[in-house]
């Protein structure tokens, strides 16, 4: 395996990629989240809320330099690894690519002025506004690259002949079928893990018996962000299961362990395969995978028979996919239960087992991003370019990628140890009530306004 | 003119903002770490952090954008250059990814410390001699084309007089602009002792940096006579970039005009690259690889051109405004802000 360039290539892109995206889907949504505290902050003349989009700016800007260099890394890599996938890219869809990186320049670019003028301007507001490039920035990169990975999942807008191309179209490359579901749930998804960790971090400050009004603030907001993008989360996953249905089948049949062609298909939850693949000790909701698929519970959905079966992906992938739903239901759950006590008198919506499940929520936020990139990925097996190129004919030949994965392997440890590390140095030095006191002197401890 | 000249320049144009920008970087980093076990720290590392603080992140986008470019104006480059640069360029790529999130610690985290500095010190000087790799192989002669693909010759590329006098160019040149910058910056600060250090830094690397250019310039012509040749008809703009070194020296020496001076540091080196690169053409990659022949389809290059073109009206004004707030800024400059 060590030997084989293209096992160890795809096993190098994981992990990068793997690695990448915590840090990039914090770099998504973060900034929005922090920019609302701010508005919030303004608008309520309340300094609690300032605080708090400092404070998480300034953990905000740790985790941005991981996710610059790791991103970094990916977009050299992919030419490293994927040269003959890249050359056909190059042609077709290098127009995203490009816009990508005007994106992300914009971002970093309004990043450095958000950080460093907080004091500066006579009017809060004029601050603020610096923030909104920051999310415009960071969002349509996104958007733009996933319209790359779309493109991978959808190819059209060109025709290949061997390895010439021709007729190229590049609005349609970009604009293919499986853009607007994924790029609607790569957005949402990333909104609400954002939220999620943020609503985890201040749970279990207060867990650690801290009840300074500025976090009762901080939970509020950021659980109701959790409520907000985990249900346009699950629109969007609606949104891709039927797009699912209609272009990649296959996908969606090896997702649902669907065998056979029916109409009438019923949605499999969990179980697990025997060695004759037949789904064993499975919940089975009947009708509902056609209902799923098409909005109607008599539809025909294909099953994986329909297809060559060297042309599937692995039927693994089914636990992720279980794993990714129910992650994504657990966090629209917490939320809904939180604001339901903050509702409800008699319930106490600081309750340590509420704040427990809403501290582990963050990590699960996370772990469901990477389900879905995973299945995702792995979905699309044996294609790089579904229909067109097999990822066995598009990984570099060059026998050093075993070497290069153990590098980056190394990299990425250290990245991840000290830049945890530094995070928790940064906020454990400087506890909320110092700063509030330095910063805003007269508000104190009181829940009052400025 | 044709798309394919028009994308070359601008990713040329964008080359060359980065090695300005990144060598202000690069040597900013070097200087820090040296004043550090030199006790001078108290100097100049305010004056540092200061300028790098709200735009390294910029100045990693540039290169980012050059090579997403390349691919995109330029596919075959992308076969060619990823199938030989994997190990070169993953030592790159690890080498920018310490910098830069060590960087992000040093100055944005709580903790001080002379691991993260010595890194970012190091790696600074280690980058440029690494990405250098690409344009040493891109004169042709480093790699090997056969029926199961392309093949990086490594030995050949170590034993190259050429290829190290490029990597010598590459440091001593960083550290060159570098001094040369933040002499202008800490004269815009009125810190005077730290524009005593860095402009006795800018006069002692401007020797080698010459040096290095003239035995780069030699080492071309025993490697590839015919770009060499090219660039022997370009004369005159190799004759600029040394009058405008002279000139840049000359003000630095006299101690005025720091920001002329920094603008002449930056013509030497426009001059020079852009000599380099229109001798180069029209291979990007000897003998392999031609802008003609490499260039992707007219339909996505008029795209690229037109994307490139509404991306400028956005970044221009957006760069201007941090300039204008970073830069040209005299109470942020002197730390008032």
């Amino acid at each position: 395996m060590f030997a084989d360039s293209v096992a160890m290539s795809r096993a190098l892109t994981s992990l990068t990629l793997g690695f990448h995206i915590i840090f990039a889907t914090i770099g998504v949504g973060v900034p929005l989240m922090i920019s609302i505290a701010e508005f919030l902050g303004i608008k309520k003349k309340d300094a609690h809320y300032i605080l708090l989009a400092r404070r998480w700016t300034r953990g905000f800007v740790i985790t941005v330099a991981i996710g610059v260099v790791t991103g970094t890394a990916i977009g050299l890599q992919l030419s490293l690894l994927w040269p003959s996938f890249m050359q056909i890219a190059g042609n077709v869809i290098s127009l995203p690519l490009f816009m990508e990186t005007f994106a992300f320049f914009f971002e970093a670019i309004f990043l450095g002025a958000y950080l460093y003028t907080w004091d500066r301007f006579k009017k809060p507001i004029y601050h603020w506004l610096l923030s909104i490039p920051v999310i415009i920035g960071s969002t349509m990169s996104a958007v733009f690259i996933t319209t790359v990975n779309a493109f991978m999942n959808a190819p059209q807008g060109f025709e290949l002949v061997g390895r010439t191309i021709t007729s190229i179209d590049p609005i349609a490359a970009i604009l293919n079928p499986a853009t607007p579901a994924k790029v609607f749930h790569v957005v949402t998804s990333a909104y609400l893990a954002s939220a999620a960790i943020l609503a985890a971090i201040t749970a279990f400050t207060i867990l650690k018996k801290k009840n300074h009004p500025y976090y009762k603030k901080a939970l509020k907001l950021t659980m109701v962000s959790t409520l907000i993008f985990a249900l346009a989360t699950a629109i969007a996953g609606d949104v891709s299961a039927k797009y699912l249905a209609e272009h990649q089948p296959e996908k969606l049949a090896a997702y649902e362990w669907h065998f056979t062609t029916e109409r009438g298909a019923d949605l499999i939850l969990f179980g697990k395969l025997n060695e004759e693949n037949e789904v064993e000790h499975a919940i089975r909701l009947p009708n509902f995978l056609s209902f799923l698929s098409f909005g109607d519970f008599n539809s025909e959905v294909t099953g994986l028979e329909a297809f060559d079966e060297e042309l599937t992906p692995p039927l693994w992938i089914h636990y992720l996919f279980d794993g990714m739903v129910t992650l994504g239901l657990y966090a629209l759950g917490i939320a809904m239960l939180y604001l339901i006590s903050l509702r409800i008198r008699r319930w106490n919506e600081e309750h340590p087992l509420l704040l427990w499940m809403i501290v582990i929520n963050g990590p699960l936020a996370v772990l469901a991003i990477e389900f879905g990139w995973i299945l995702a990925e792995v979905g699309r097996q044996p294609w790089i370019l579904r229909g067109y190129m097999k990822v066995t004919e598009a990984a570099t030949t060059s026998p050093h990628v075993g070497w290069m994965f153990l590098l980056f392997l190394g990299l990425y440890i250290v990245l991840g140890v000290i830049g945890v590390r530094v995070l928790r140095k940064l906020f454990q030095n400087n506890p909320v009530e110092l700063e509030l006191e330095q910063r805003f002197p007269h508000i104190g401890k009181k829940d009052d306004v400025q | 003119m044709s798309y394919e000249m028009i994308g070359i320049i601008v990713l040329w144009m964008f080359l060359y903002g980065y090695l300005i920008v990144a060598s202000v970087d690069f040597g900013a980093g070097f200087f820090a770490f040296y004043a550090k076990i030199t006790h001078n720290d108290h100097i100049i590392n305010q004056l540092i952090s200061r300028y790098l603080s709200p735009v390294w992140e910029v100045t990693n986008v540039f290169f980012v954008f050059f090579f997403v470019g390349l691919v995109g104006f330029f596919p075959d480059t992308a076969y060619y250059y990823g199938q030989t640069l994997l190990i070169p360029g993953s030592f790159a790529i690890v080498l920018l990814a310490i910098r830069g999130s060590f960087y992000a610690f040093e100055n944005y985290g709580s903790k001080k410390s002379n691991i993260y500095m010595f890194l970012y010190g190091a790696t600074g000087l280690l980058i440029p001699a690494s990405l250098s790799a690409a344009l040493t192989i891109s004169e042709g002669g480093f790699i090997q084309e056969t029926e199961e693909g392309v093949t990086l010759l490594a030995g050949e590329l170590i034993s190259s007089p050429y290829s190290w006098s490029v990597v010598f160019l590459a440091i001593v040149s960083v550290l060159y602009i570098s001094a040369a910058f933040l002499s202008f910056y800490a004269n815009r600060a009125n810190d005077y002792h730290a524009l005593e250090l860095v402009r006795k830094y800018a006069l002692f690397w401007s020797v080698p940096t010459i040096i290095a250019s003239l035995t780069t310039f030699i080492a071309l012509s025993q490697h590839n006579m015919e770009h060499y040749q090219n660039m022997i008809d370009l004369w005159w703009m190799f004759g600029l970039s040394l009058i405008c070194f002279f000139v840049a020296i000359w003000l630095i020496y006299r101690g005025f005009y720091y920001g002329l001076a920094f603008v002449f540091v930056m013509l030497q080196f426009f001059f020079a690259f852009f000599g380099y690169g229109a001798g180069h053409l029209p291979y990007l990659l000897y003998p392999y690889v031609t802008i003609q022949e490499g260039a992707t389809h007219e339909a996505m290059g008029l795209a690229l051109v037109i994307a490139f073109i509404l991306g400028l009206l956005l970044l221009i004004p957006s760069l201007y405004m941090l300039m204008r707030m970073f830069l040209f800024d005299a109470d942020y400059v002197k730390g008032k802000k």
